[in-house]
C-alpha cells in the first residue's frame, strides 16, 4: 500500500471498486516536474489493472468506468491518468 | 452545456474526418501525451487536423462535457469519439486503427 495519504486513498477506492487480481499504481509526477500541468502540485499517475470487471467491456467502458470514480480528484489533484486496464487472459 | 458551444464541437467533428484536440499544435505538441498520439497518425500516413485547446478555454471545458472525457488528447474519428492517448496508442499497437481510420478517409 502506498504510503503517500493520497496515493493510498485513490488505491484503496479503485481495490475496493475493480477487486484486480493484478494492480500497480505509480506516481509519475516527478517525470513532469517543471511542466505546466504540475504546477499546484497536481499529480501524474499510471494505474495498471487486471479486473474481470473489465471482461466483455470495452476500452472507452473501461477507462470512463475509472475515470468516474476519481471524477473530483481529476477535476484538481490529477492532472493525467495513464491506464492500462485488462481483463484476465488479455 | 452551451447550446452555441454544443453546435461549435459537433461542427468541428462534423467537418474534419479526424481530429485531434490536443495541447499545442501538430509541429509543437506542448503535452507528451498529445505528442504521442500525433505521432501515430502521422506514422498511419493519413491527413488529419488538431485543435489547439490551450487556445481555447471555453472549448476546453466544453469537450470534457461532450465527450464526457476529463482529460487531453481527445480524438474523434468520423465524428465518434475514440479515446485518448492510452487507447489510440493501444488500438495503433493491436492494428485497430489503421482499419478505422482508412474507412474514414476513403
Amino acid at each position: 500500500m502506498a504510503e503517500d495519504p493520497f496515493l493510498a486513498d485513490v488505491e484503496r477506492r479503485l481495490r475496493d471498486a475493480f477487486v484486480p487480481e493484478a494492480f500497480t499504481l505509480i506516481d509519475e509526477s516527478h517525470l513532469h516536474a517543471g511542466h505546466a500541468g504540475s504546477r499546484g502540485g497536481a499529480r501524474h499517475l499510471r494505474v495498471v489493472m487486471v479486473s474481470s470487471r473489465f471482461s466483455g467491456q470495452g476500452l472507452l467502458a473501461r477507462h470512463r468506468a475509472v475515470q468516474r470514480l476519481l471524477a473530483e480528484e481529476l477535476r484538481q489533484k490529477i492532472h493525467a491518468l495513464a491506464l492500462e486496464l485488462r481483463a484476465p487472459g488479455e | 452545456m452551451d447550446a452555441a458551444l454544443k453546435d461549435r464541437i459537433e461542427g468541428l467533428v462534423r467537418d474534419h474526418k479526424i481530429l485531434l484536440f490536443v495541447k499545442g499544435t501538430k509541429s509543437f505538441p506542448q503535452c507528451g501525451f498529445s505528442a504521442s498520439v500525433i505521432e501515430v497518425f502521422k506514422r498511419l500516413d493519413v491527413p488529419f487536423d488538431t485543435v489547439n485547446i490551450l487556445a481555447d478555454a471555453d472549448l476546453r471545458q466544453g469537450l470534457k462535457e461532450f465527450s464526457d472525457w476529463p482529460t487531453f488528447p481527445q480524438v474523434y474519428v468520423n465524428g465518434e469519439f475514440v479515446g485518448g492517448r492510452d487507447i489510440v496508442v493501444a488500438m495503433y499497437e493491436k492494428g485497430e486503427l489503421a482499419p478505422l481510420v482508412q474507412k474514414a478517409v476513403s
